[in-house]
Formats: structure tokens, sequence, C-alpha cells
């Protein structure tokens, strides 16, 4: 398998969004982020059909929606009271804006598959180098800020009681968030980058009661899930993105079950 | 003895609405204060202009130059499913890295809360009692020389109720440190408080709890 150029592409590039995602998923979970996750993926398939329409590369045009998004959608669940139904509306416009792209930009069905479902197995050399950067880019931010984003994300009231500057990390933590989605949509799309920074994490919950702790199993599931699906979709010639949401739902509901069962007896 | 706080003609107006007006007082230094008063009288909103999280319209208030002030605040989000330990929640207001000496200064209010044993339960899986304990002990890793406790009684059993006001007791018999404890349980601060204030229609009172008049229990 890894005589292929394209699937040690593929392994490494995937291998540094699990690590990305699995961390940045910690927070998004303790910060009952998912929704605002799966949101800006919505808003990154416009992103990336924009960037299809103008010609360049979609991780671009995803870079540029997201973190755009993630400020104005950010601020929005910060300070608005109809907070779901807001997110929900602007999650609607950018879906609708996504379909748009792609029909004016004449591209045919494939590429909104590929951006939909993600295309890790095509990516190419220069392309695994950009996830890459980015993906340490994101690491940066996140280990800048950790001991507030820490107190904040799993304390909010005790930060804020402790004078951390609360608005400021969340900016950045939504910066980190916006990249995190563009780059885990390239592998497993942007319909489904919300698995990689939910399920990990929501799994990890139950497992780690330390704040290492928790990122380590996040990493740790997110991984064997992107090897497993890039291994499975290898030997079997289907979609990579399948087995991982399999893998990762299974290893979910798992962990779930066996902690309600711990607890009720 | 000398004052650790000095409050001066503070005013708090949310738009027309004026929660207090003019408030004077002082706290004296290893004193243990009780802030009395009805729900809704401005006892958090007061807090939070000492807190810096809120801005007074009037007034000014000045605590002295040695002062460290610990802060434990009345609600916090930790629910049922809440996943970190005790230690690690703690361990929160604390470097990310931690050295011997934040370990040992961590263990040491695990100790002093009397949550060492159970420092590995989750928070989300605590008492009450455990949980508002772990929420001091945060507040104290600061090293306050002041602490101020907002409603910390407030939803604990008397049992809870009776081991986190000794240790509070303790605390400012032991370590000196200046008490100023909101409640509107009045039995609770005769019982453990020395000095009262009482906030109420915009004023304030000051005096010794034993004197204190039972103007609405």
């Amino acid at each position: 398998m890894f005589a292929y150029g394209f699937m040690r592409n593929a392994f490494l590039a995937s291998t540094f969004i699990a690590i990305t995602c699995g961390t940045v998923g910690v927070y998004v979970v303790a910060r009952n982020f998912s929704f605002l996750a799966h949101t800006l993926s919505e808003i990154g398939f416009a992103g990336a059909a924009f960037a299809v329409w103008l010609g360049i590369g979609p991780l671009w045009g995803m870079l540029l929606f997201t973190l755009l998004g993630s400020i104005g959608v950010g601020e929005l669940s910060l300070h608005s009271e109809q907070k779901e139904s807001s997110i929900s509306a602007i999650s609607a416009l950018f879906t609708g804006l996504g379909v748009l792209f792609l029909a004016i930009s004449g591209a045919n069905s494939n590429y909104a598959t590929n951006i939909l479902f993600g295309s890790i197995i095509g990516v190419d050399h220069q392309g695994v180098m950009q996830l890459v950067i980015l993906s340490i880019i994101v690491l940066l931010l996140i280990f800048s800020i950790q001991r507030q984003l820490n107190f904040d994300s799993f304390d909010h009231i005790g930060a804020l009681a402790h004078g951390v500057k609360t608005n400021f990390i969340s900016v950045i933590f939504l910066i980190a968030l916006a990249m995190s989605v563009s780059i885990g949509a390239q592998i497993v799309g942007s319909l489904l980058v919300f698995i990689l920074l939910t399920l990990p994490p929501a799994t990890a919950n139950y497992l780690g009661k330390t704040i290492p702790a928790m990122i380590a199993w996040s990493v740790f599931f997110a991984l064997i899930g992107v090897w497993l699906g890039l291994y499975l979709g290898y030997i079997t010639n289907l979609p990579v993105t399948f087995f991982i949401a399999v893998f990762e739902v299974a290893v979910y509901l798992v962990t779930y079950f066996t902690h309600i069962i711990k607890h009720k007896l | 003895m000398s004052d650790v706080l000095e409050v001066i003609n503070l005013t708090m107006r949310f738009d027309k609405y004026t929660v207090f007006k003019d408030l004077n007082f002082k706290l004296k230094k290893g004193s243990m204060t009780a802030l009395l008063g009805p729900n809704g009288t401005g006892k958090t909103t007061l807090i939070n202009i000492l807190m810096n999280m809120l801005t007074p319209s009037a007034g000014t208030f000045k605590f002295a130059d040695a002062v460290r002030l610990g802060y434990v605040p009345q609600f916090r989000n930790i629910d049922a499913e809440y996943p970190l330990s005790i230690e690690a929640f703690i361990g929160l207001n604390a470097p990310v890295i931690k050295n011997s000496a934040t370990k040992q200064a961590i263990k040491k209010q695990l100790e002093e809360t009397n949550l060492y044993q159970i420092r590995n339960t989750r928070m989300g899986e605590a008492s009450g009692g455990q949980k508002q304990r772990a929420y001091l002990a945060q507040a104290l890793l600061d090293n306050p020389n002041v602490i101020i406790l907002d409603e910390a009684t407030a939803s604990l059993d008397p049992m809870a109720k009776d081991e986190l006001m000794k240790l509070i007791k303790h605390l400012n018999g032991k370590h000196k440190i200046t008490v100023l404890f909101v409640t509107h349980d009045v039995s609770l601060a005769r019982k453990y408080m020395q000095n009262y204030l009482y906030l109420n229609h915009g004023q304030i009172e000051q005096g010794e709890m034993s004197q204190f008049k039972e103007a609405y229990e």
C-alpha cells in the first residue's frame, strides 16, 4: 500500500489532520461548539465552491469563508438570544450559496462530491505540505493560549472571575476552529468534518479526567479512524469517509453505553 | 487593625433603575463579614463591581496594596457529565505544564479543603459540598489574603453547609484570610460570621453579627 506515492501522501496528510482535529475537538465539545463546527463546515462548502468558480484551490476558498464565518457566527452565538435559529439561517444561506457557485462555475458533479465527502486519495505532495503547515499553525495557536483556553473552555465563570480575557481567547479559538474545519474537510469532506471535530473528543470525555488525557484519547481515536479508513478504503475501493464515520460512531456508542452501564449498576 | 477595603459613595444604576446609592463601608483585615440582604438587592452586583467585572455608575472603592484577592462566584457550569477530575479542575487555575512547586501547591489546597482522598473523582460526579470546596480550592491556589464567596452554601444540605463554613472559619483563623461571605441565610451567618453588611433598598448597614436585627428573616 505504501508503495504508492498517493497513499503515502494521504497517510501523512490525514495523520496531521487527525492530530489537529482531535486536539481542537476537545475544546469544541467543552465549549458546546458542535453545532457551530457543523455550520462552519457548511460555510466551508460554500467557500470551496466559490474557489472552484474563481478557479483557485478549494482549500483557500474554504479558509477564507470559514475564517470570516467563524468570527460572524461566533459573535452571533456569543451575543444573540436566538443563537440556534440565527446559526441555522446562516447555515442555510451558505449551503445555498455553495450550490449556486458550483452551478455557475459549470464544474461537474465530481467536484461537489469531492468537496462534500472528501478526496484525500487525490491529494498531491504540494497539497500535503499545505495541510501539514496549516495543521502546525493551528496547533501552535492552541498551545500559545492553552492555559487561558483550558480555563475558559472548562470553567468559563471561573476564568472570568480570574480575569481571563475570555473574548480574546474565544476569537483566537474560532480562528483555529475555522482552519481545522478547512483542513479536516480535505479528508472527510465538509459534510462530515464535524465527525473528526466532535466524535473522538466526545468519546474522550468519558475516558479522560484531565485535559492532556482527553486530548490524547481524542487524537488516538481520530488517528485510528483515519488510518483504518484509508486502509479499508484502499483494499475495498469504497469511500474512506464511510469507514471513518462508522468507526468513530461505533467507538463513541461503545464508550457511551459502557459509561451508562457502569453508572447504572 | 487596618482596613483591607474601603468603599466610598458607591452607586450603581441600570438605565433609570438604581440598584444602590452612596454605599460606604470598610472591611477590617482578618475579619469575617457576612454580606446579607434579600434576593435581588444587588449583592452580586456589588461583588461584581469589587471584582472589576462591572463599572460602577459613581463612587470608588480601594483595596489595600497588600491585598491578594480570591473570589468564588455564585454559579458554575458543571453538569453531571463534566469530565475533569477535582484535581484537574482546581489545576485550571495554574500553568498547563505543572512543575513540582505547582503540584505541591495543588496538593496543599486539596488537603486543606479535605478533597485529597477524592481528587480523582470527576467534578460531575462530586456532591454539591465537594464541588463547592473545589471552587474554593481553585481560588485558594492564588494564595489570597482576602476571599469573597458568593452564595457558596445556597444549594447545599445542612451538613455540607456546616463543613464548608468550618473550613472557611479555619482559613480565617489559621491563615488570617479576610472573608466576605455573601448569603441570604441569616442563621448561618449568625453561627459563623463576626460582622455583617446588610444591603436592602439601595442602602447598606454595617455592624456586629450578634447585634443584627431580624429585619427580614
